[in-house]
């Protein structure tokens, strides 16, 4: 079975974020980036199916040279190879225009299984995969837990509000969107790295897939969040901040 | 061109999103100068229509189809298609839940459109609509714009429009047949159901010490268990301290886990994103330790100390040690 993974690049997380000077995007310049989270799920996911089914799992990319670095590490933990759809400015892409690109790159894949993450840690839209089943024409299901291949057709369990799931069967080909803890990660091995440097990254660019920038939702300007509700933060040293707030807490919160 | 908010159900009764949905809408609308339209999909829904249209709605939509007993997202995608195909509204709005997720962009993608997820606010800026989205879970702000012709999607966040600020009204309800062909349904969903039994159970906890990633490895939790013991309180986690199985999923808090309001809840090197925020924001006093001033969890807070929990948690441990005796 051969299978698919979307794979973003995003900032590290815990990372200082600066908005940069045309104040829509943020200053990448001092960053350092890594996979986005659930999308590590998805790859651990796609190596695992494989592991008991066979195939091949072929790891999907959108974004600028940068993220060679991170489609490396792909291939490093257990991907067979990559096709890295590379465009400096993703920024001109709307998730709609994003979805175009991959699921234009997809197409010539042919896959059995397209695996994405439910949703990526910079811009939050959690719907580049379902958009790309649509655009391929495949049936999907989100926010997926457990996955069980059953010759043509995927039983998956899907997660729902306040700890409830759901079983949802459809026939393969589909397109899953994964939640993180799905499965347990794998790190790469030294010998994984070592393959990882001669697996083949494939690259395309947005004009060789005959997909133009067009972004019907734009970002206008992005900004630190205004202040609602102050909470009143205890100063000095940890021992001073730790006696003023256990003050609070026997005299007025009353929990103690 | 008016606004048309889908409203979302459960187990026989609307969801309480899909009434902040409807207050949007009618902000929305009286800021536009139109009007809402309201739509409840499903199978045997009449009652639910009928309870929606004692909003100030122009009308209520009762899109009913057998094929829609159990969602699944080909049905619903079909179903609303071919509402918004016969009622061309300018603006649709959902509740940005799991099932919104599963469905929109897909029925936003049959439009051309890409759907606005997750807005916590919304505003007229000369006749066009901007909204308001977290990026970056929460550490940035962004104002985004929808270009061209509508129908644009939009989907809004959990408690940020305001579930009893829903306008009365008295309004008709048209049942429209989408006409399904359910073999082109191609997901089969079995019932929902919930993991065996939860031996913890958090909602009944006075006090709740929940510890995040800022942890940083299994072996430490041990110094926030600490905490909790100083406390006297229950220990819970946010979800990827679960996902890692350093502690089980039924301590996690969110909107995937438990949603609790204890008297106090303190998040330990949690950083409040808005899953996690859901699960515990109506808890009567929050308390927040976290080593980034800007963490998003601060928003919440009523009392927060800036600072590394592992210097922090100890010296507050010795505090209430101290004022216990
Ligand atoms: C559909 C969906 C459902 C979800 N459901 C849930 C859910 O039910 N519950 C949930 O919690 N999450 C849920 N999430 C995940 C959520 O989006 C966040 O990823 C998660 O809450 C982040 O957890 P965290 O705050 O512990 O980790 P992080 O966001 O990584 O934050 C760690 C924090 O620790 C601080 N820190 C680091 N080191 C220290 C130190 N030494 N001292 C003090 N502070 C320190 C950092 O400043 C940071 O703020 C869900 C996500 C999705 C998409
Ligand atoms: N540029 C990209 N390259 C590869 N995969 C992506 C890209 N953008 C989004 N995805 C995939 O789509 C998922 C959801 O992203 P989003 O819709 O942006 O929240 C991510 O977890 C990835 O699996």
């Amino acid at each position: 079975m051969k299978i698919l993974v979307a794979i973003k690049q995003v900032p590290v997380r815990d990372s200082t974020l600066r908005v940069d000077a045309a104040g829509r995007w943020i200053d990448e310049a001092d960053l350092s980036f890594e996979i986005n989270e659930p999308d590590a799920y998805a790859l651990e996911e796609a190596l695992q199916l494989k592991e008991k089914h066979g195939g091949e799992v072929v790891a999907l990319c959108a974004g600028p040279g940068r993220a060679q670095t991170t489609i490396r590490e792909a291939l490093a933990k257990g991907a067979d190879r990559a096709v890295h759809v590379e465009e400096e400015n993703l920024g001109a892409f709307d998730s709609l225009g994003v979805a175009r690109l991959l699921a234009a790159a997809a197409k010539a894949e042919n896959a059995d299984l397209i695996l994405t993450g439910l949703q990526s840690d910079d811009l939050g839209s959690g719907q580049t995969g379902v958009i790309m089943a649509e655009l391929l024409g495949l049936p999907h299901s989100t926010i997926i837990m457990q996955a069980e291949v059953n010759g043509a057709a995927i039983r998956v369990k899907r997660e729902l509000e306040d700890g409830w799931f759901q079983h949802i069967a459809m026939p393969l080909p589909a397109v899953l969107t994964i939640q993180s803890g799905i499965n347990k990660l794998r790190y790469a091995t030294l010998m994984g790295i070592k393959k990882a440097k001669t697996k083949e990254i494939k690259r395309v660019t947005a004009a060789e897939l005959g997909i133009a920038p067009a972004a019907g939702v734009r970002i206008e300007k992005l900004y630190a969040p205004h202040k609602a509700k102050q909470a009143q933060i205890f100063e000095g040293d940890a021992k001073t901040a730790a006696a003023a707030l256990v003050e609070k807490l026997k005299f007025e919160v009353r929990v103690l | 061109m008016s606004i048309l908010a889908i409203l979302e159900h459960n187990a026989g009764a609307l969801h309480r999103m899909s009434f902040e949905t409807l207050a949007a809408a009618q902000e929305l609308a009286a800021a536009l100068g139109t009007e809402v339209e309201a739509a409840v999909v499903g199978s045997g829904i009449g009652a639910l229509a009928t309870e929606a249209a004692s909003k100030k709605v122009a009308k209520v939509w009762a899109a009913e189809d057998t094929a829609l007993a159990n969602y699944t997202s080909d049905g619903y995608t079909m179903a609303v298609e071919a509402l918004i195909r016969k009622t061309a509204p300018a603006l649709v709005l959902f509740p940005h839940t799991y099932q919104t997720r599963d469905y929109a962009p897909k029925l936003a993608t049959r439009f051309e459109r890409a759907l606005v997820g997750d807005v916590i606010a919304a505003r007229n800026e000369g006749g066009s609509l901007v909204f308001v989205r977290q990026l970056f879970q929460g550490k940035l702000n962004a104002d985004v714009r929808a270009e061209g012709a509508g129908p644009q999607f939009v989907s809004l966040q959990a408690g940020a429009w305001r579930a009893d600020a829903v306008v009365a009204g008295s309004a008709p309800v048209e049942t429209f047949s989408p006409g399904l062909d359910a073999s082109k349904i191609r997901q089969t969903a079995e019932a929902p159901f919930r993991e065996s039994s939860r031996a913890v159970d958090l909602t009944a906890a006075e006090i709740i010490v929940s510890v995040g990633r800022g942890i940083g490895e299994k072996d430490k939790i041990a110094v926030v268990e600490g905490l909790a013991r100083a406390l006297g309180a229950e220990l819970a986690a946010s979800r990827p301290i679960c996902d890692a199985g350093w502690l089980p999923m039924e301590r996690q808090v969110g909107s995937s886990g438990q949603t609790v309001s204890p008297k106090m809840y303190v998040a330990v090197g949690i950083s409040g994103a808005i899953q996690h925020l859901v699960g515990m924001k109506g808890s009567k006093t929050i308390v927040a330790i976290n080593k980034d001033a800007n963490a998003p969890i601060f928003e919440v807070a009523d009392y927060g100390i800036v600072g590394d929990l592992f210097e922090v948690v100890p010296a507050l441990i010795a505090e209430i040690q101290k004022a216990k005796s």
